[in-house]
């Protein structure tokens, strides 16, 4: 249900009007209740009005009318993090990018584009075909998601194995700070002096201020590309071969693994071509100079038959390649049709303890009586255990919770961290001080204080503070359950 | 890291030294301040996780030895006698960033001494993280002014199989048109200055392409002038020109950048409240550098 708003929210929905026009201003209970949530499993956020600009101006207008009504703000982007990140705690007024979805410029020459922070990270893609160029970071929520989002979450996706998540692809940043100033951080060629506060915003999950025009580095296209799909009985192989591929000194465009639920959910909604009786399937990209492909597909059919590869399918063409890929970019998707619920989790370990930690994981979940899958970006040590489940069941949600707390404590003891690429936001605020001292919270403190010392940007998030975000984290009463 | 800490303390001025190789960039700190040093050695090279946690105090050269051993390299750069906190601190780029990533892609996990005579950690030991928020980022470039740093895990990388550095006058557009991610590109004014890396076989196709262009062999990169300086579109007679990082390498530092108020204003605060008493490397100043 949608609660009332404090008071004073007229006098402040009428500023927002007044300085950005009615067709960018909401404010009724129906927008509020959708801004009101990400795709997180987090319940409980209460949303001010919502604004729509359309250009940094506008933001400024948005930042200057919050703060003289003494409300915070959140920026958000398409709503796809699994963080709550852009879950609005107390009333703040949103600030939605979809309407900056301008592409400023690209250069082709200095491999540099400025796009707007609501452009949809596909649409860049889709807008550089032809050029030989793109935009390497692929999440896999890369139809929805804007580069705002990216940026501000630090993304990654399969391919920033060799190419690195997001932050190697920001140049520099227009950002309008909690003060309502604007600045640009970084530069579009090289290194800025001093600090690299471009480098320091990048992750800030938008509580350092808001972007509203990014320089991304643009990468030129491989002129060959390989794709493997090896099965194997265990999953522990799969792990194996993706560490013998690191140590033999390969760095692959993508190393993805998907376990054996994983492979017949997918199946049963694309028909991939996945074998049904695996295990585990590894998908191996290769990409850059056509010698080094081709020495690099023998280096990973050898170390596939050392740690017991079923069969090893090299796609043909680039439809088979399409295919190979169609199954794993499905994934979620397919899973979403076998229960209603689902909590996808994101953690990283030592990419040498995989197999391990993936065996823990696993039975720690089945001891919380719930399915758990696993489909994941292997060559970083990120793992995305996934649990399915019907929330509309008693006491699913506690078990659902219990369960994220275990995987959270597996991968800290196997010497690993919260988050590869999903973010804190209020999800795992809680367990920073898991991997974290004092001390450590301490600095990163610092670090937010020195761009919102008054706290006025996304508050409550990423730092554990006594305060919660409403009934944030009471988590039974989700009616329509967990939705992507 | 106990000792380290026990030695930087909780008060008075503190500087820290490394190789002392860059010594007086960003200005001198007073010659009555106590010096210290970051502690050496290797603790742990893992190459199959492709990391390796190092003490800041010890040499590249030491570092660069050990993870020869196992094909690999860190993306850090210098004049003989650079440490790594050193090398970390001062923050420039390698000529080979193309293949070897930035100086701030290489810290993974920093352990540091803060202002307080504290200890605290920033990052965290995995390859990729996104848990809170990137204070490693921070400290590369600092110049020790925000926190004093002990010991550190890096990201390393493979080294190349095949390396080739090649000469000649065509144009870096040219240059960049002709090869798929060349390692380096400088420019002379009158030359390019090419480095290819990778397997030999693609090394030696994208080598005869360019040598077809005039371009020829040579042993390595162009002898390359001690100061550094942002690209402003001028060349002076011996410079050498960084394409892909807009730096200058050249004899005397240019004029310092001019850097957005609003810049400063963030960075004052950073400094306010990491170094409050203004006790780390004082007289020492980031911006106060010409790259
Ligand atoms: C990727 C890369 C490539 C580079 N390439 C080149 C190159 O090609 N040519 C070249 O001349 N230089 C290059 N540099 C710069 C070079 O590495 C440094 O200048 C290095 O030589 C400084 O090391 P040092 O130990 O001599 O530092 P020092 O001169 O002793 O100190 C330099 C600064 O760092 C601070 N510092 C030292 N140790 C610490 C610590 N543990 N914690 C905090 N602050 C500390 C000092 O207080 C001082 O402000 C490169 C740097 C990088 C990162
Ligand atoms: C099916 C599915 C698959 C996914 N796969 C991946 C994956 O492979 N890799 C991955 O990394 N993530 C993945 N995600 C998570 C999510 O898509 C990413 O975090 C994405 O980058 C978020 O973008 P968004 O536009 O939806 O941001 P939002 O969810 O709207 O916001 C995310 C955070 O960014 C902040 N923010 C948004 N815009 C700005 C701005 N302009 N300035 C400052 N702060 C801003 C918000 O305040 C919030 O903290 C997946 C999600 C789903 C649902």
């Amino acid at each position: 249900m949608v609660h009332e708003m404090p008071a004073g929210t007229d006098d402040l929905v009428a500023d927002l009007v007044e300085a950005l026009g009615t067709d960018r201003v909401v404010a009724g209970g129906g927008a509020r209740h959708l801004y009101a949530r990400d795709s997180s499993i987090i319940e409980g956020g209460h949303s001010g009005p919502v604004c729509f600009p359309g250009s940094t101006d506008q933001v400024v207008e948005c930042i200057r009318v919050a703060v003289a009504h003494g409300r915070a703000f959140v920026p958000r982007g398409a709503g796809t993090g699994l963080s709550g990140g852009a879950v609005p705690c107390n009333y703040p007024v949103v600030i939605a990018t979809t309407r900056m979805n301008q592409i400023h410029e690209i250069d082709t020459e200095r491999r540099i584009a400025w796009v707007g922070p609501g452009v949809v990270n596909l649409d860049l893609t889709r807008h550089l075909a032809g050029t030989g160029l793109h935009f390497a970071p692929d999440p896999s929520s890369q139809q929805a998601c804007t580069i705002g989002g990216n940026m501000a979450n630090n993304s990654g996706g399969p391919h920033c194995l060799a190419y690195g998540v997001t932050s190697a692809h920001v140049a520099a940043i227009e950002v309008v700070l909690p003060d309502a100033s604007t600045v640009v951080l970084g530069e579009e060629v090289g290194d800025a002096v001093g600090y690299d506060l471009r480098g320091a915003f990048v992750g800030g999950e938008g509580t350092l201020g808001i972007a509203t025009r990014i320089a991304v580095r643009l990468t030129p296209d491989p002129p060959a590309v390989k794709t493997l799909l090896l099965d194997f009985e265990s999953i522990v192989d799969a792990a194996e071969t993706v560490t013998g591929i690191i140590a033999a000194g390969i760095v692959p465009a993508a190393l993805e693994i998907m376990d054996h639920k994983v492979i017949h959910a997918v199946e049963k909604f694309v028909s991939a071509g996945y074998p049904l009786e695996a295990g585990a399937v590894l998908i191996v990209e290769l990409d850059g100079l056509p010698g080094g492909v081709a020495r690099e597909v023998e280096i990973v059919e050898q170390v596939g038959a050392e740690n017991r590869v079923g069969t090893v399918r090299v796609a043909a063409d680039e439809v088979e390649r399409e295919l190979i890929w169609k199954g794993r970019k499905n994934a979620f998707g397919a899973i979403a049709h076998i229960k209603p619920g689902y909590y996808l989790h994101d953690t990283v370990v030592p990419r040498t303890r995989l197999a391990e930690v993936v065996a823990k994981v696993n039975a720690a979940v089945e001891r919380h009586d719930l399915i758990v899958m696993n489909v994941f970006h292997a060559g970083d040590g990120n793992l995305h255990p996934l649990l399915v489940f019907d929330p509309r069941e008693p006491g699913t949600l506690e078990r659902v919770h219990a369960a994220g707390e275990e995987i959270v404590r597996i991968s800290i003891e196997a010497g690993g961290v919260l988050s590869g690429e999903h973010g804190i936001g209020l999800e795992k605020r809680g367990f920073m001080p898991l991997l974290f001292s004092p001390n450590d919270l301490a600095a990163q403190q610092a670090l937010r204080d020195a761009f919102d010392p008054h706290g006025t940007a996304n508050p409550l998030k990423v730092l554990p503070t006594g305060a919660s975000c409403g009934d944030v984290m009471s988590l039974p009463g989700i009616p329509e359950g967990v939705w992507v | 890291m106990e000792a380290f800490r026990a030695e930087v303390g909780s008060s008075g001025p503190v500087c820290i030294r490394g190789g002392g190789t860059r010594w007086s960039l960003g200005g001198d700190v007073g010659a009555e301040v106590r010096v210290v040093h970051a502690p050496s050695g290797i603790d742990s090279h893992d190459p199959a996780e492709m990391t390796v946690t190092v003490w800041a105090g010890t040499t590249l050269t030491a570092l660069a030895e050990t993870l020869a051993e196992k094909r690999q390299e860190v993306g850090l750069d210098g004049p003989p006698g650079s440490t790594v906190g050193g090398s970390l601190a001062v923050g420039w780029n390698s000529i080979r960033r193309r293949r070897t990533g930035t100086a701030r892609d290489a810290l993974l996990q920093a352990e540091c001494v803060g202002s307080d005579g504290q200890i605290f950690k920033a990052g965290g030991p995995t390859v990729k993280n996104a848990s809170g928020y990137e204070l490693c980022r921070l400290l590369v470039g600092s110049l020790g002014t925000l926190a004093l740093t002990g010991r550190v895990i890096l990201r390393t990388r493979p080294m190349p199989e095949s390396s080739l550095w090649l000469r000649g006058s065509m144009t870096p557009t040219e240059v960049e048109r002709s090869c798929y991610r060349p390692s380096s590109i400088l420019w002379d004014g009158d030359h390019s200055h090419v480095c290819l890396e990778g397997y030999g076989v693609d090394v030696e196709q994208e080598a005869s392409d360019l040598v077809e262009h005039g371009m020829t062999e040579v042993d390595g990169p162009p002898n390359l002038p001690p100061d550094r300086h942002r690209w402003s579109g001028e060349l002076p007679k011996g410079a050498v020109l960084d394409v892909a990082i807009g730096v200058v390498h050249c004899n005397g530092s240019g004029a310092v950048p001019e850097v957005d108020p609003t810049v400063k204003v963030i960075a004052g605060r950073l400094k306010a409240n990491f170094d409050p008493k203004g006790r780390l490397n004082p007289g020492r100043d980031p911006y106060m550098v010409s790259e």
